[in-house]
């Protein structure tokens, strides 16, 4: 038996690839979002690798680093150094905020690490160009995703820094690129305030009869230093000693040490399952919605087709073409609609990826369940059609 | 001639209403008809008169009030349908000719008459060849491999015609085919018609308000109101 779906694709083949086309590029779309969406939990996961830690220590009843605001004294390392199963400890803060570099700025986070070597948690795993931060102020690396060039310049705050190294797919949870700077450099950083303010609080204090004490000299001086610093980082990353289990070094230092303490795992479930979870959830509608517009094109185009045909579907059915056969063109012709827009789509999705500015991971596993997707939904949207086509009356043939 | 009209198509008192109640509407009224194998007949009448409607219930398109209809020796319908699958009846032993040829204009011309072989599950290779072979007796072969609408009018009846003798129908039913023609290819198509009648032993049954081939058939059944009468025609084309 012919495939009488097959012939009618040949013979109307421009109607049927436009068409597809168009669909396709909508495939391409719905694509695209599930490959945001693998983007947003790679960058997760690499933000997780990248950080070197098997524990993040951050303050207590907080889901931080990333999640949430976390506060620790920047000596609290020392003391998990001498932790059961602890091999290395380290500093760490986190800031997103606009860097500038002559006239443009550009979205990155900003990681203050203790300058030291490769393998020290916190540090940059790999560069593709220059070297590793070793002096304790005004030297950066970055994400070669921010555009800076090593040599450049760029300002943080009041602060310039020289880009001594370059790194790749460093970048935070939402995507922004990452710029590296020392850990003293980054504690300023996040709590500097502008000269107007500085007068202002140490007039403030100097006021208050509590830090002025007549009696008391050296007290507002004290008062006023400590102001001036900021002795606070946003989580010490710890790598555990080999042949050790995580969870087994991580309860002392949360008994111990009363301090939040978390896994790979545990880290891993709090930005993909809170942090990008509402985004997943944005971008699960779009899928949805995305779904049903293709749906609703196919079923119409499928059904706009067939009604073009009611004649020959009558002649088809009154010299004995089964039900079967006629419902099979239909959904075949569909389903033939369905492959050229996927291939369209996966097409354009390849070659529009790289174009977007937040990375876009299309996974082979998606492409293949999008394509089941689009049969399915190519299926159910020749239903309407073969509904159409089955209650054609074969009489409509005869004339009277 | 009688033992002849008994292995043809052989129709009783064949009934049709439409509605019920004070609406209804009696399209036929007893029918009587028979045409032997080989035989042309000219089926002939106002509109509305039944023509239609009788062609549609020998065509097992729709279902009779009332009546028999056989097929040879096979009881086709005798107040209900004896036969349990219409649309295998219709493929086997029904062969269809319409008032435009409505070929499928997606297959060419080979594949849209071998298209009932291969429904009725005959290979490929095989209905084609058939296909190619009724083609070839009328005169269409050399247009084979083209599309219906590469075709002329007449071209196109040709293979419609072909289309309706592939399965070697033992009837055939024609609805107005040489209406859309001039007389010249008219009289062509009912000579085909008379030809393949004659070639495949198959009755063939014209319904036509052509005045201009009136006069070809043999024997005509005029119906009127729902009855028909059987009239001899002066079958002048064909003597």
């Amino acid at each position: 038996m012919i495939s009488l779906a097959g012939r009618d694709i040949m013979h109307s083949w421009g109607k049927f690839v436009f068409t597809g086309v168009g669909l396709g590029l909508l495939i391409g779309v719905t694509l695209t979002m599930a490959g945001v969406y693998r983007g947003m939990v790679d960058d997760a996961k690499v933000l997780l690798d990248n950080s070197g830690a098997d524990l993040w220590v951050v303050q207590q009843d907080t889901l931080g680093p990333y999640a949430e605001p976390s506060s620790l004294y920047d000596d609290v390392y020392r003391t998990i150094r001498g932790m059961p199963g602890v091999d290395r400890a380290a500093n760490i803060t986190y800031l997103t905020m606009q860097v500038r570099q002559g006239q443009r700025d550009v979205r990155a986070m900003i990681v203050g690490v203790v300058p030291g070597g490769p393998g020290e948690p916190g540090q940059p795993g790999y560069l593709i160009a220059g070297r590793q931060i070793t002096r304790s102020h005004y030297e950066a690396v970055a994400d070669v995703a921010t555009g800076f060039k090593l040599g450049e310049r760029i300002q943080i705050r009041r602060n310039h820094y020289a880009v001594v190294g370059l790194t790749r797919r460093m970048v935070s949870s939402g995507g922004d690129p990452m710029v590296f700077i020392p850990l003293k450099d980054a504690q300023e950083a996040q709590f500097l305030k502008d000269n107007d303010a500085i007068a202002q609080q140490r007039r403030r204090t100097a006021g208050n009869p509590a830090f002025n004490r007549p009696g008391t000299p050296g007290l507002l001086d004290a008062v006023l230093a400590s102001q001036s610093i900021n002795p606070y980082i946003n989580a010490v990353l710890v790598q555990v000693k080999p042949g050790f289990i995580p969870e087994e070094v991580a309860e002392p230092i949360r008994r111990w040490k009363r301090l939040q303490v978390y896994t790979r795992v545990q880290m891993e479930e709090i930005l993909i399952g809170k942090l990008i979870a509402t985004a997943a959830k944005q971008i699960g509608m779009f899928l949805v919605i995305l779904a049903i517009v293709s749906a609703a094109i196919v079923a119409f185009i499928i059904y706009t087709l067939t009604l073009g045909k009611i004649r020959e579907i009558a002649v088809l059915k009154l010299i004995g073409t089964r039900n079967r056969t006629i419902a099979g063109m239909i959904m075949q012709q569909a389903l033939g609609l369905g492959l050229i827009g996927f291939v369209v789509g996966k097409i354009a999705a390849t070659f529009w990826a790289p174009i977007f500015p937040k990375y876009v991971l299309l996974e082979l596993g998606d492409a293949l369940l999008g394509f089941a997707g689009v049969f399915v939904i190519c299926a159910l949207a020749s239903v309407l059609a073969i509904r159409a086509a089955l209650k054609v009356d074969p009489a409509e043939a005869i004339g009277g | 001639m009688a033992d002849m009209l008994e292995k043809g198509i052989r129709i009783e008192g064949l009934r049709k209403r439409y509605g019920k109640g004070d609406t209804a509407l009696d399209a036929l009224k007893g029918v009587d008809m028979q045409v032997a194998p080989g035989e042309t007949v000219g089926l002939i009448g106002p509109s509305g008169s039944g023509k239609s409607t009788l062609l549609k219930c020998l065509g097992a398109v729709i279902e009779p009030t009332a009546g028999r209809m056989t097929l040879g020796e096979e009881v086709i319908y005798d107040d209900g349908w004896k036969i349990p699958d219409l649309r295998a009846l219709r493929r086997d032993k029904i062969g269809f000719v319409f008032q435009a040829p409505y070929l499928i204009p997606f297959l060419d011309v080979t594949d849209n008459v071998a298209l009932l072989p291969m429904l009725a599950g005959h290979p490929n290779a095989e209905s084609r060849k058939r296909a190619l072979e009724l083609l070839e007796a009328l005169d269409v072969a050399h247009r084979a491999k083209a599309m219906p609408s590469q075709l002329s009018g007449g071209e196109q009846q040709r293979v419609s015609i072909a289309r309706a003798l592939v399965n070697r129908p033992p009837v055939i039913l024609a609805d107005e085919p040489t209406a859309p023609l001039d007389s010249e290819r008219a009289l062509a198509v009912i000579r085909i018609l008379n030809q393949m009648a004659r070639q495949y032993e198959t009755a063939i049954i014209v319904v036509t308000h052509d005045e201009k081939i009136i006069p070809t058939f043999k024997r005509i059944y005029h119906i009127r109101d729902g009855k028909t009468q059987e009239e001899a025609g002066e079958g002048r084309a064909f003597e």
